[in-house]
């Protein structure tokens, strides 16, 4: 997955010797088409697959299809609801996208999200009727970074320099990362006068983000979709970003090249992590208004799906997760009305991957996405 | 005070006995996997989903070894899934175990609703304390005989990699995947079959989970076992006894909290649930290099890179 090209850079050479050279963009556009058309008939194939299954324990897809343009897409209310669940998607997808162009499998998303919502909500404790509520915001959005960003910065760190494998020491993490806010959650940090749900004192109603205008969806979407424009630039236009993909492409090249390697790991990894940070604090301060268990809502583990889906791509995101956000917003009403268990959207999900992963093989196998004089080469 | 730390002993030797079983046999199964050169990271689905499977076949037949076997056959069914999608060109093995794991779960989410509730027959355990005057020592060794199939497993698996012509294929595969071609041996199919033997195992170590301890099935049975015990293969050096020696001294850490429980100490119960994942992750560390790969690592493994 890690050598998945951004763009394809390779058109201004292949076209030399072609009988006909085609327009640099014409090539461009055919070479790049292949990675819309292979993941959209991955999404079919795994469309068609659910289907089977649905039909096969008695239930009716078109039903199923039905419901998840009614709770996701097909009003303006489940729209909103569907856009409010995509901002930590994208956020989360994020923190997978950016350390795959260095080559690292990073899943540590949801401990990260969690761990860095949580500290925004501990930071704002003392705050709170104290401090006027925008500053705060910024303080704790900011904390929520450096919290995230240090946690999956851990992985890349431990990497580069002790050779650990990033995937399973991303996920470590994300447990432990739980495991601490619960820890505090249930213990010294609890909010006593709560006798419901253990969770941290809440932030209260002047010190919550408010909704962009004429909408019922909070800020966090403005930030995720500027951040994947912002990295998107960072990753493709500048010369970090062409260094990080040197080290995703050949790590030997780069350490040859005297690329500061370790740094680059660290770097993306903490980019990766502020991401998901940041999820965690729109979660703590748009939606649940104080830390608890219900952060660790799966976000983490759908940004995983969503940035595969998108190829890594930081402008393909947004599509995605708020496809995703749909179908995940619409789980409730599907669960109600076709009795199906809330864990239907997760067998969903994994069968996309699954699929999604198995058409990575047929990347280069269908000669209409090469130029024309490429064609009877291969 | 001494009683008292008698007592933490004695529940975490029968606490290791009990934790270390799914640790043991996901971790078996994985090392055969990666002997042969592929990852399967997706053994987390396969607990859980073996867990749920063999609930749901006890309860359905009411007999608990036939769950055992189902929870297998279903491991199995995940295992030559990722088996034979790996071994398409370009597909990458690591990636497809998130997703079998993502998969895994959402599948034993999705059929065990029902059986959260219901009581199931549990797989009845052998008393090996019976010399013991203790009450305490007893209940601790109350063992189940999964654990000692998951130790005859580690022996026969450890002589037949050294042993036997299948061994040394399994070993060639995994070690050289150009020099297995060379001899004829189908590379691919040495992979799809220890990832399906390697399923079948992680599949009967979830059926432990559920059918003996903690002996019920819920969503939160397993939290990163599966994972702990891929990771835990490293530390063993793709060695089956080893990774038997490696699950007992998880499932010393993991029983660590609840033995504290036990004698009253019940300060930072979450920060000793913590703890496996701490350890696995101190180990990790511990055991890894940046500047040459893991000893005795199958060659053609991704994670050396």
């Amino acid at each position: 997955m890690s050598d998945a090209p951004i763009a394809n850079v390779s058109g201004g050479i292949v076209e030399v010797g072609s009988p006909r050279p085609a327009s640099d963009l014409a090539i461009r556009l055919r070479a790049s088409s292949e990675y819309v058309v292979i993941p959209m008939l991955a999404l079919a194939i795994a469309a068609g697959l659910f289907a089977l299954f649905l039909l096969a324990i008695g239930k009716s897809p078109l039903d199923f299809v039905f419901y998840v343009w009614r709770g996701g897409f097909g009003t303006s209310f489940s729209f909103q609801n569907t856009l409010q669940r995509s901002a930590p998607l994208i956020l989360t997808a994020l923190a997978v996208a950016i350390p795959a162009r260095i080559g690292l499998i990073m899943i540590g998303g949801e401990g990260a999200l969690v761990l860095g919502g949580f500290a925004s909500a501990v930071l704002a404790i003392p705050l709170i009727g104290h401090a006027p509520p925008m500053p705060t915001l910024i303080v704790m959005a900011t904390f929520a970074m450096l919290v995230g960003g240090f946690w999956v910065g851990i992985a890349g760190f431990l990497r580069y320099a002790r050779g650990v494998n990033e995937t399973i020491s991303s996920l470590l993490l994300s447990y432990i990362g739980i495991a601490i806010m619960n820890f505090f959650v249930e213990g010294a940090l609890r909010d006593l006068s709560d006798p419901n749900k253990p969770s941290t004192k809440p932030l209260g109603k002047a010190y919550m983000i408010s909704t962009i205008p004429g909408t019922e969806v909070h800020w966090g979407l403005v930030f995720g979709l500027a951040l994947c424009v912002g990295l998107y630039f960072l990753m493709t236009r500048t010369t970090f970003g062409f260094a990080a993909r040197v080290t995703g492409g050949n790590f030997r090249a780069a350490l040859a090249q005297g690329l500061p390697v370790g740094r680059l790991i660290v770097a993306c990894s903490a980019i990766a992590g502020a991401c998901a940070g940041l999820a965690g604090f729109f979660e703590v301060a748009a939606i649940q208004g104080r830390a608890n268990a219900s952060l660790a809502a799966g976000y983490g583990f759908t940004g995983i799906l969503v940035s595969f889906l998108a190829r890594h791509n930081p402008l393909a995101i947004p599509a995605v997760a708020i496809l995703f956000g749909g179908i995940v917003a619409s789980g409730g009403l599907i669960q109600r009305r076709m009795d199906l268990p809330d864990a239907t959207v997760l067998v969903l999900q994994g069968l996309i991957f699954v699929v999604l992963l198995t058409s990575e093989t047929l990347y280069g196998r269908f000669a209409i996405f090469k130029p024309a004089g490429e064609r009877d080469r291969t | 005070m001494n009683a008292a730390f008698d007592t933490v002993l004695i529940a975490m030797l029968g606490g290791a006995i009990r934790v270390s079983t799914p640790f043991m046999f996901v971790a078996l199964g994985e090392c055969l996997t990666e002997k042969s050169g592929r990852v399967n990271l997706g053994l987390e689905g396969t607990l859980v989903l073996g867990a749920m499977v063999a609930y749901a076949f006890s309860y359905h037949t009411g007999s608990p070894w036939l769950g055992v076997l189902a929870a297998g056959v279903a491991g199995s069914v995940l295992g030559a899934m990722h088996g034979s999608i790996c071994g398409l060109p370009r597909v990458n093995d690591v990636a497809v175990g998130i997703a079998m794991m993502l998969f895994g779960v959402g599948v034993a989410f999705f059929f065990g609703k029902p059986y959260i509730q219901p009581n199931a027959p549990q797989l009845a355990s052998i008393p090996m304390g019976f010399w013991a005057a203790s009450a305490s020592v007893r209940s601790a060794l109350q063992v189940n005989p999964l654990f000692f199939v998951g130790i005859l497993i580690a022996f026969i698996m450890a002589w037949s990699l050294r042993n036997t012509r299948w061994g040394l294929i399994v070993r060639t595969v995994g070690d050289s995947a150009p020099a297995a071609r060379a001899i004829g041996i189908s590379v691919n199919g040495v992979r799809l079959l220890t990832t399906t033997v390697g399923g079948f195992l992680a599949g009967v170590g979830g059926a432990f989970l559920s059918l003996s301890y903690p002996g019920s099935w819920n969503q939160g049975l397993s939290s990163g076992q599966g994972l702990m015990a891929v990771a835990l293969v490293i530390f063993a050096r793709w060695n089956p006894l080893r990774c038997v020696v490696a699950a007992l001294l998880f499932g010393a850490a993991g029983a660590l909290g609840p033995s504290l429980q036990a004698i009253g100490v019940t300060e930072g119960y979450y920060f000793f649930n913590a703890a496996p994942y701490i350890l696995t992750l101190a180990i990790m560390i511990a055991t890894s290099s940046a500047k040459h790969s893991a000893r005795d690592m199958p060659g053609e493994l991704a994670m050396a890179r």
